[in-house]
């Protein structure tokens, strides 16, 4: 039954690569619909791995851009040492891929070392930490020299491209869909709908929290280093706390444990921020109503009060697309 | 005669001055329908969480099959063999009646991480036998046509069942009912007396339950222990039992029982 399903998401994700590739050839995508759409891939990725922390383990992180900060700066540190231009070679990508999986991998390292403390904390108290833990982040790396202190580390080569922000996207997908629905996957959701319960029926949950982080984590870093190979550098600020509660806006506006949710909240609340800054331009020069971008923020802000209003939970809720559901036998 | 399954000695328990627990001592043999009884805030759920080690005794031990299980993670107390369910349900309510069955199963699942997120041969074929022994419990309880809905859509009654599955999942050896029959009707209570029973000889677990129902404790238990404010005040057969002038007291109030 499994091995009729399962290419759903395959063909899924090839129809949409296929797409998106003819309309960047045919001219109708310019170069920066193509940044928006890369973007809002990695947010993808960045939505769907806190979703697993907050969404499906129930436990709540307002520090994960910091993860994305550990394998942007760590897998960027080792590409500029390596290079100082474009790749050129088939190698010069497989570095690449080494140094975007370290990151991810010290991303991971990293969490570890934040969430087994911190996850004996529940609700408001975990939140606090996190928080704390990304503010060190920025902190730690506006200080440090070596990688660029403020002004950022500067001079990464263009590794990251379509092609390889999709397939990273992708495949991140199918490792958590999997995780979601296996029995690991199970223990966190039951940790988050009654951690008491999940104990007395033998969850580790302690065991899982972290895991759930350790999961999460890698996966932040793993788009952290996408998005620096993309923008060609990484900069302490692009990394702060704006940047986790944008995460966490989308993990909430797509449906709490949807990973579906996730996906479409992050290319809509992208595509947003980008359609209301080219909307207020034009309403400003072409249209001549007096509106600064200022307004950008305000109208967002708005939407996602409007959006929280109608449909408190989310896009989604916490169903999923078929298109990510595995059915089962059902006798 | 050998070891009692579940032997309690000298357990104390207290809430900052209140000893809610005092001086325990007494043996679950195998096999059988050990009910404890007594009036609300008697300390009956507290003896639950004393034992399932959500709280950790203040004096005294606890022995299951023979070891002393006093300051035990809850979930490795359950990897021994003891289940429980919850006077006020605790499902998990937004998984599939299947789901809540198959996180008790967890435990015993030999498929690591790497292979849960590749989806490897040995993963789907120990996914589809658990899924299958699940099936069998959800059958047992009469909830097959509910095995794939969300659970928060169930009836009060298919929630009790479907808790009592979950911890069967778990493969104990000593199941602990916290109010089983607690807002049920008199027929739902005699369904499950049947089915308390049913579990104890089909899956060969000792039951020990709270009530304080009296008709339930004596129709099922085969032994029975009566608390109040912490301390025992009788114990033996529930026959016995009732008759016993402290155990109409405390029920009753000591009025009643001179008049």
């Amino acid at each position: 039954m499994d091995k009729i399903k399962l290419p759903k998401l395959l063909i899924a994700g090839a129809i949409f690569y296929v797409v998106i590739q003819i309309l960047i050839h045919t001219g109708v995508l310019n170069g920066y619909f193509v940044v928006i759409i890369n973007r809002s891939l990695i947010f993808v990725i960045l939505a769907a791995t806190l979703n697993l922390i907050n969404g499906i383990t129930g436990q709540f992180s307002l520090g994960h851009m910091g993860f994305a900060a550990v394998g942007a700066y760590t897998s960027g540190t080792i590409t500029t040492l390596v290079y100082h231009l474009s790749p050129r070679s088939f190698t010069d990508n497989l570095i690449f891929l080494a140094a975007i999986v370290i990151g991810g991998i010290a991303a991971a390292v990293v969490g570890f070392l934040i969430g087994f403390p911190s996850l004996r904390l529940k609700g408001d108290y975990l939140a606090i930490v996190t928080l704390g833990f990304g503010e060190i982040i920025r902190t730690i790396l506006n200080n440090i020299d070596y990688v660029g202190g403020p002004r950022g580390l500067l001079g990464i080569p263009k590794f990251s491209n379509f092609t390889v922000i999709f397939l990273f996207t992708f495949f991140t997908i199918v490792l958590l869909r999997n995780l979601v629905i296996s029995s690991h996957g199970r223990a966190m959701l039951s940790i988050r709908e009654n951690e008491l319960a999940s104990e007395l029926v033998g969850v580790n949950t302690t065991r899982y929290k972290v895991l759930g982080f350790v999961v999460g984590a890698f996966f932040a870093g793993i788009a952290g280093g996408l998005l620096c190979h993309l923008l060609q550098i990484a900069h302490p600020t692009q990394y702060g706390f704006y940047a986790s509660a944008l995460i966490l806006i989308m993990v909430y506006a797509g449906g709490m444990g949807s990973l579906t949710g996730s996906i479409i909240a992050a290319f809509s609340l992208t595509f947003l921020t980008e359609g209301l800054r080219v909307g207020i331009d034009w309403l400003r020069d072409t249209v001549g109503i007096p509106i600064g971008s200022e307004w950008t923020m305000v109208i967002y802000a708005l939407l996602l009060i409007f959006i929280m209003l109608f449909r408190t939970e989310g896009f989604m809720g916490m169903k999923e697309s078929s298109i990510l559901i595995i059915e089962e036998k059902k006798v | 005669m050998s070891a009692p399954l579940l032997s309690i000695q000298d357990m104390s328990h207290w809430f900052g001055g209140l000893k809610a627990v005092s001086n325990f001592t007494f043996d679950v043999p195998e096999g059988v329908i050990y009910g404890l009884i007594g009036p609300n805030g008697s300390g009956k759920t507290t003896t639950f969480n004393l034992v399932t080690g959500i709280y950790t005794p203040t004096q005294g031990k606890i022995l299951f099959q023979g070891d002393d299980i006093v300051g035990m993670k809850p979930f490795k107390i359950v990897h021994k063999g003891i289940a429980r369910t919850f006077q006020n349900l605790r499902i998990f309510s937004n998984l599939t009646v299947m789901d809540n069955i198959r996180v008790a199963r967890h435990f015993t699942s030999k498929s690591g991480i790497f292979a849960s997120f590749l989806r490897m041969p040995s993963f789907m074929r120990e996914t589809e036998q658990v899924r299958e022994e699940c099936m069998d419990l959800i059958k047992l309880m009469n909830l097959e046509k509910r095995a794939y809905e969300i659970a928060k859509n169930l009836p009060y009654g298919e929630l009790r069942r479907l808790e009592v599955a979950r911890a069967l999942a778990t493969k104990p050896k000593l199941i602990l009912l916290d109010e089983p029959a607690a807002g049920m009707n008199p027929k739902e209570t005699e369904d499950l007396m049947k089915l308390v029973r049913r579990v104890r000889d089909e899956f060969k677990v000792t039951i020990f339950l709270i009530e304080h129902h009296m008709k339930f404790v004596t129709g099922i238990c085969e032994r029975v222990k009566v608390i109040d404010f912490g301390e025992t005040i009788a114990e033996g057969k529930p026959e016995d039992v009732v008759k016993d002038v402290k155990v109409l007291e405390a029920y009753l109030g000591r009025k009643a029982v001179v008049c």
